[in-house]
């Protein structure tokens, strides 16, 4: 009798534990959501790769949950400690995308997020994973917000064939950049310390510091040409950083590209140019 | 009688459903605090590292996102842990020699002891000087709290920008892809891989041991993405003891591994290793004593095999590991052991081998086997054997000194957040080492142990 009591007693402890965490799992997602993860579409696609939400919660609860949080809203336990906060997935709100501003992302953008991660913040690059994983995470993540169950991702900018960088183009580059005003975020010499740049808040009123081209070779949704125009085309949603795409030509764009390409730190082709052009950062007093 | 024993089973309920109920996973403490992520991040189960863990290391202890020099961190964050081990645990031997009336030595027994115990001290610092410059220093005691260095290392990360040049120099651990610094079980046979330290009976290479932290220089590098890593180590032949006690003998340590994306299985791994030295088997004395640091008659050795990392899915994964080893004949005849302050009778100058001295070599593999149930739990399986292909002579028999391990158990970790490590864990080791007891039969032994891991 002993026995058997004993026995039970440990194979309902050992059930209760493999069985508590799952309960609670289960719990923390709202009934739309389980519906929602129950339906054909809980699913991302990247080329030809087909991601289940389902399939990507366990490694969200690993890796993406400490910052996250369970909910997704970024209130994961460390989010107190790190600035910049982790990214609340329930707003549906992304920086780095390649549709216009205020458009969903493409699951390919959240895809190349995870790999790539986000310089000078605390999320790292996570290309350890599998292509097939990064998609179920791609997926899982969507499930958060319910923009995804009501919207479709915009449609990508088309970004035009890059041009032959040139003086000429530095220079307008230049010029874009002062007619539009970058400085005043990120500084005449692009060093992040323009006039408005201490009162930068995002979208959930935290202070933001814009972008500091001086000290940084990467970007935060990239490191090529075509991703720091899509920076700019499509805006930072979120941030202060807006969309251009109403105030600069494609041409001009490029031209941008290869000016802010000059301010970087590491050797370049714009560098050289703008140093034999003895290139001086913009004033903006100048004609007044 | 009933109250009491429905008191038992109520108790033990209710501190699995306490433990069951913390939902809150993972970190090693140091980094974790750094990064702010939580230990299941980098690990399979705390301390063994995940593929992201191990990339991480292969970065230097930085995560690459240009916040990884202390000029970042808060000026109050100090890069310490600490770890240690409260255990009980039942020790068994089947055949130990014992005192007789008829004299020492004279009959054998079964010796089983049980007890509450403590493991060493361990603590752990590390982590960046400043960008691409990192630091480990491990001051590590015994459970009597004599301390050593078990790991002193400076390491310049991405030489030339490339990550395929890193170069450390101390004493460290070697590049194991399946690490015994991060084995998952602790107890007297399961805590460490016998293929690991393996020499034959009456061999006296102290030198090839893969998993003994070692003096030298390292370089590794990888891709980006630590799909592909390389590394080549030169070391001193002193099986990591500091101070010029043996010789001028050196030993090279040499890896390679590739990662392929399996889709839904995830990252498999396969890799190779090799181990190849020299070190010295006979030394001057004074006074029969051997004079620290004047080994002479260097003789190789060498130990390779391949290692795999095999995932099936988020909860099942085999990590394999094979050895060959081999040892010049003069190894196993019993020289080069440097025997702490005494020579051993023909550890000298001048000697000669045994007629008929051969080289002995052995093959050995084990597979520790992971069911992950979940970050926070995890259950472990790992078959060991180790073979003698050829002993030192041919009249020694064939099996003397093969190895059989088993280990079972399983490790859970139920409150570890990003500031601590704790692990609740259990395990049983049982072993057999053919011909080695007493009277030249087989020796088996066996550990049960159950404790609190933790760190901070």
């Amino acid at each position: 009798m002993r026995t058997i009591l004993l026995r039970s007693s440990l194979l309902i402890s050992t059930v209760a534990v493999l069985v508590f965490p799952a309960i609670s799992l289960a719990q923390i997602t709202s009934v739309q959501q389980q519906e929602w993860l129950n339906s054909p579409a809980a699913v991302s696609h990247v080329g030809n790769i087909t991601g289940n939400a389902k399939a990507g919660a366990a490694d969200y609860r690993r890796y993406c949950v400490g910052c996250h949080g369970e909910l997704g809203d970024g209130n994961g336990e460390v989010a107190p400690w790190l600035d910049p906060k982790p990214r609340d997935f329930t707003l549906g709100v992304f920086k780095c995308r390649s549709t216009p501003t205020g458009t969903l992302p493409t699951d390919e953008d959240l895809f190349n997020t995870i790999a790539r991660g986000l310089v000078t913040s605390n999320m790292p690059q996570w290309n350890t994973f599998t292509k097939q994983e990064r998609a179920d995470l791609v997926a899982w993540i969507k499930h958060f917000s319910p923009r995804w169950q009501k919207e479709k991702a915009g449609v990508p900018i088309q970004i035009p064939p890059e041009p032959e960088v040139t003086a000429e183009r530095i220079k307008a580059g230049q010029d874009v950049f002062n007619r539009v005003q970058c400085w005043k975020c990120h500084g005449v010499t692009g060093q992040a310390n323009g006039p408005s740049a201490s009162t930068l808040t995002d979208d959930l009123n935290r202070p933001i510091l814009p972008y500091n081209f001086h000290e940084e070779t990467r970007f935060k949704c990239g490191t090529s040409d075509q991703d720091l125009y899509k920076i700019f085309m499509t805006g930072l949603d979120g941030t202060p950083m807006p969309s251009w795409s109403d105030n600069i030509k494609p041409d001009e764009a490029w031209d941008l590209v290869f000016y802010l390409r000059s301010l970087q730190p590491m050797p370049s082709k714009e560098k050289e140019l703008a140093k034999q052009l003895g290139l001086k950062p913009v004033n903006p007093n100048a004609g007044q | 009688m009933t109250s009491s024993r429905w008191n038992i089973s109520g108790g033990l309920l209710l501190v699995f459903l306490v433990l069951g109920c913390f939902q809150d996973a993972q970190a090693l403490p140091a980094f974790a605090r750094k990064y702010g992520l939580r230990c299941s991040a980098c690990h399979e189960a705390w301390p063994m590292l995940n593929y992201f863990g191990q990339k991480f290391k292969d970065n230097g202890y930085q995560l690459m996102n240009d916040r990884d020099a202390p000029i970042w961190q808060n000026p109050s964050y100090w890069p310490v842990t600490f770890r240690i081990t409260p255990i009980w645990h039942r020790e068994s031997t089947d055949k130990v020699a014992i005192d007789t009336a008829a004299g020492p030595n004279t009959s054998e027994r079964q010796i089983t002891s049980n007890g509450f115990d403590i493991t060493g001290l361990d603590f752990h610092t590390g982590g960046t000087l400043e960008k691409n410059l990192s630091f480990y220093v491990l001051p590590s005691s015994d459970n009597t709290g004599a301390f050593h260095f078990e790991t002193v290392m400076a390491r310049i990360d991405n030489l030339l920008g490339s990550p395929w040049l890193n170069v450390k120099l101390g004493k460290f651990e070697l590049d194991n892809l399946v690490s015994e610094k991060r084995i998952l079980t602790l107890s007297s046979y399961g805590g460490s891989y016998d293929i690991y330290h393996f020499i034959p009976v009456n061999d006296g290479n102290t030198f090839g041991q893969i998993g003994d932290n070692q003096l030298g220089v390292e370089v590794m590098g990888h891709s980006v993405d630590d799909r592909t890593r390389y590394s080549a180590a030169l070391l001193s032949s002193s099986d990591g003891n500091p101070g010029l006690l043996y010789g001028n003998g050196y030993t090279g340590f040499f890896t390679f591994s590739q990662a392929f994306d399996t889709g839904k299985l995830g990252v498999q791994r396969i890799g190779a290793y090799a181990m190849i030295g020299e070190a010295p088997t006979t030394y001057f004395t004074s006074n029969n004593v051997p004079i620290p640091g004047s080994g002479i008659g260097n003789k190789s050795f060498n130990r390779e095999g391949f290692v795999g990392q095999f995932y099936f899915g988020q909860h099942f994964d085999v990590q394999v590991v094979t050895q060959h080893g081999w040892d010049s004949a003069w190894f196993g005849a019993g020289y080069g052991d440097f025997p702490d302050g005494a020579a051993p009778a023909g550890n000298g100058p001048g000697t000669g081998l045994p007629v008929g001295a051969r080289a002995p070599s052995w093959n050995g593999v084990f597979f520790e086997t992971h069911y992950v149930y979940s970050p926070q739990l995890i259950f472990i399986f790992r078959p060991e054997w180790v073979r003698m292909s050829q002993q030192a002579l041919a009249a020694i028999p064939s099996s003397l000194g093969n190895l059989d391990t088993y280990v079972f158990g399983y490790r859970y970790m139920p409150i570890m957040t990003s500031r601590a490590g704790f692990a609740f864990f259990n395990e049983y080791s049982w072993n057999r080492q053919r011909g080695t007891a007493p009277d030249g039969t087989d020796l088996t032994g066996s550990s049960l142990m159950l404790g609190i891991d933790f760190d901070f």
